[in-house]
């Protein structure tokens, strides 16, 4: 992408992230606001959706190096958000109370359990996370890509499972099954702690977590790797004459896929303050997707918005829309049961007629329209 | 290295069984028969999922919802629309009707999705019709939410549900309306693929779609056949799951989908005897993970199921049946 427009995407969000702080750290709390507007911020615009929408994009960005760049299709990225979330419930908690362990934690040295410092179980949560992506892609990246996509499914779906059946692994408790693990420490930057209830810096701190993933995607794209998966994704086989390791490079993708996946798990732990085993379920993998096909595959500032977009929906607007249209036409309308329409709707339309995205990446819309001459072909010979 | 990896699997299930079988005999038989019971209704569903692969490659997640889709359509028919809560003659007609009905309903609606949805991405990259399968699995639970509720539901059935005693193991009358309803459907799907003309030309077009249209056979046509078939197989597993199980739930197909997928695969996707093999050996291996006194137990029956699915994929991706296949250039 041409540097100029690059420029532009980046003064753009820096802008977003500037007005969306002021707002929430110095308007919010601010007494003489009008009450109309505190309300309807409070209804279409709440803290928590924002922070939410950020660990969504943490991990499409995440998903987008693995589907988009690498073009493997991953089922189950679900997995890596929830062992990043019970890294953060390990280490960031009162929950191995037998042990006591710190290392510069934010709390007291007498609190019994793991307390280690927030940014290094972010770093914890990322490498086990790839540690995991390694050990599950090293045996089924050999496969065809469909079969690929039903082994993360699988395993997205045994992760979690784990968790919810792990209050009692051979009488260890792993997980403290469906109660699961809450109260984590606050998040020290410097001499202040931030718990969980301070919106404002935490947004700060998950858009510095936002920032790092967009760094990585888009200088691993210009390097060596990032060539390899785009070749790999558009001719494996052609790929692999010219010189290409195939597993090394799918391998890559799906650590670096995982580590973010590890980030967000450990973000979306501090932004709930605990992590609960039913949370992690297979719509948060169908979800990601959706955001990534919406965006724009291998697009990293379509993907930013395609997840902003889609998880303000689900959080906030159809909820919102929801509530305003009951109370004006005296409707009960469930419309939050709308999300499944919703997200099955934008990838089957997404797919059959803007593969390449909202934003696309002018490279991968030529080869996803690849075999649009031949289709013409098929469809007349119904008729 | 793979050939002794696949052995210790065998070995430490042939110890497992082994060790159950001395110490409880007659529990093994009975959760044995549970589990083929079980098995029957994935086959249903796991024909469905290789009829498709077998034919355009495609793996169709949304296959699972519409076997819950049918699982509602039978509920609305019996219960709802012909008001039948018993077992008496009434019940067996409407039971009957319900049978033709869901089945009718299920391939239709799959012949419509593959021409509105799936057609259109025939010669797209394959991430494009795996993740409109996915949106589709998506929009079908979102008709099951509408139709059910987003809770489970109880419904009355007009099976009868009395048990025989035989040799000291339990086998339940719905055992055996199921093995009547379930057997005759799977030997007409095996006489129609391997002995009709229009089962040879779906052989043919699995093959090679474009040497199978110039020897004049209708692609389209044979493809829209195969969702036809698969649809309804989906549809008389929903009727029989329903009313043997007697609940439903709009969640209900992603579950039982990836159960009977995993047969699919076990068996060796593609193959149709090796999808009722697969189907049974999983519903065994469950019914013997769930009640055996020494095993995981019902809590872990899921991941039991997947860590199956992943162990054939890397040790022996075509499945017992399946024939080893090689990428197309």
């Amino acid at each position: 992408m041409a540097r100029s427009s690059q420029r532009k995407w980046v003064t753009g969000y820096l802008i977003a992230v500037a007005a969306i702080f002021i707002i929430y750290q110095f308007l919010f709390p601010w007494e003489g606001l009008p009450i109309g507007i505190y309300d309807f911020l409070q209804l279409w615009l709440p803290p928590t959706a924002v922070n939410e929408s950020l660990v969504y994009v943490i991990c499409a960005l995440g998903l987008n190096i693995v589907v988009g760049y690498a073009g493997l299709l991953d089922l189950g990225y679900v997995a890596f958000w929830a062992i990043g979330g019970y890294c953060a419930g390990w280490f960031m908690s009162e929950f191995f109370y037998q042990i006591n362990l710190h290392f510069f934690g934010s709390v007291a040295r007498t609190a019994p359990g793991i307390h280690v410092n927030f940014w290094g179980v972010l770093l914890i949560g990322g490498l086990v996370c790839a540690f995991f992506g390694i050990l599950i892609g090293g045996p089924t990246l050999r496969l065809k890509s469909d079969y690929l996509a039903i082994v993360t499914l699988g395993f997205g779906e045994i992760i979690p499972q784990v968790f919810f059946n792990g209050d009692d692994i051979a009488g260890f408790n792993l997980s403290n099954g469906t109660k699961g693990i809450t109260i984590l420490d606050p998040i020290p930057v410097g001499a202040k702690n931030i718990g969980p209830f301070d919106f404002g810096y935490k947004f700060i701190i998950f858009v510095l977590l936002a920032a790092l993933m967009v760094f990585i995607s888009l200088r691993l794209r210009k390097g060596k790797l990032g060539r390899a998966w785009l070749a790999i994704r558009e001719d494996e086989l052609a790929a692999s004459m010219m010189g290409v390791p195939l597993m090394q490079t799918k391998l890559s993708a799906y650590a670096v896929g995982a580590f973010a996946g590890g980030l967000g798990g450990v973000a979306f732990a501090t932004h709930v303050d605990g992590v609960y085993a039913e949370r992690f379920n297979f719509s948060i993998s169908i979800f990601l997707l959706a955001m990534v096909v919406l965006g724009g595959m291998g697009n990293v500032w379509g993907v930013i918005i395609g997840a902003l977009l889609l998880s303000w929906i689900n959080s906030t607007g159809l909820p919102a829309f929801g509530t305003t249209f009951n109370d004006k036409f005296g409707t009960s309308i469930n419309f939050p049961s709308f999300t499944f329409l919703l997200f099955g709707l934008v990838l089957i339309l997404m797919m059959l007629y803007k593969r390449e995205g909202l934003i696309p990446e002018s490279r991968l819309r030529l080869i996803l329209h690849e075999g649009d001459a031949e289709e013409d072909l098929t469809s007349k010979e119904s008729k | 290295m793979e050939v002794s990896g696949a052995s210790l699997v065998g070995l430490l299930l042939i110890i497992w069984l082994g060790v159950n079988l001395i110490k409880a005999p007659t529990q093994f038989a009975q959760v044995s028969v549970l589990g083929l019971r079980n098995g029957l209704l994935y086959a249903l569903i796991a024909l469905g999922y290789t009829l498709v692969y077998g034919i355009i490659e495609l793996i169709n997640f949304a296959h699972g919802d519409l076997f819950m889709l049918g699982a509602l359509f039978s509920s609305y028919f019996i219960t709802i629309w012909f008001h039948q809560k018993e077992s008496n003659l009434a019940g067996w007609i409407t039971f009957g009707f319900a049978l033709i009905g869901s089945m009718l309903f299920c391939g239709t609606i799959n012949v419509l999705i593959e021409r509105f949805a799936y057609r259109r991405l025939r010669r797209a990259p394959k991430l494009a019709p795996l993740i409109t399968a996915v949106g589709m699995s998506f929009l079908l639970q979102f008709i099951g939410i509408k139709w059910n509720g987003s809770t489970p539901r109880q419904w009355p059935t007009v099976i009868p549900h009395g048990d025989f005693v035989v040799a000291g193991v339990i086998i339940s009358q719905v055992t055996l309306i199921l093995i009547l309803v379930a057997a005759p459907l799977l030997s007409v799907l095996t006489y129609v693929v391997n002995k009709t003309k229009r089962g040879k030309a779906m052989r043919a077009t699995a093959q090679d779609q474009d040497a199978a249209r110039l020897m004049g056979i209708n692609v389209n046509k044979t493809i829209s056949f195969t969702f036809a078939i698969g649809g309804a197989l989906a549809g008389a597993a929903g009727l029989l799951y329903q009313q043997s199980v007697g609940t439903t739930n709009y969640n209900l197909g992603f579950q039982l989908g990836l159960i009977a997928f995993t047969s699919a695969v076990l068996g060796g996707i593609g193959n149709l005897n090796g999808a009722v093999l697969g189907a049974l050996l999983i519903g065994v291996v469950q019914g013997l993970n769930d009640g055996l006194p020494i095993a995981l137990g019902q809590r872990w029956s899921q991941t039991v199921v997947f860590t199956i699915l992943i162990l054939i994929l890397v040790i022996k991706p075509a499945g017992l049946l399946g024939k080893v296949t090689t990428e197309k250039v």
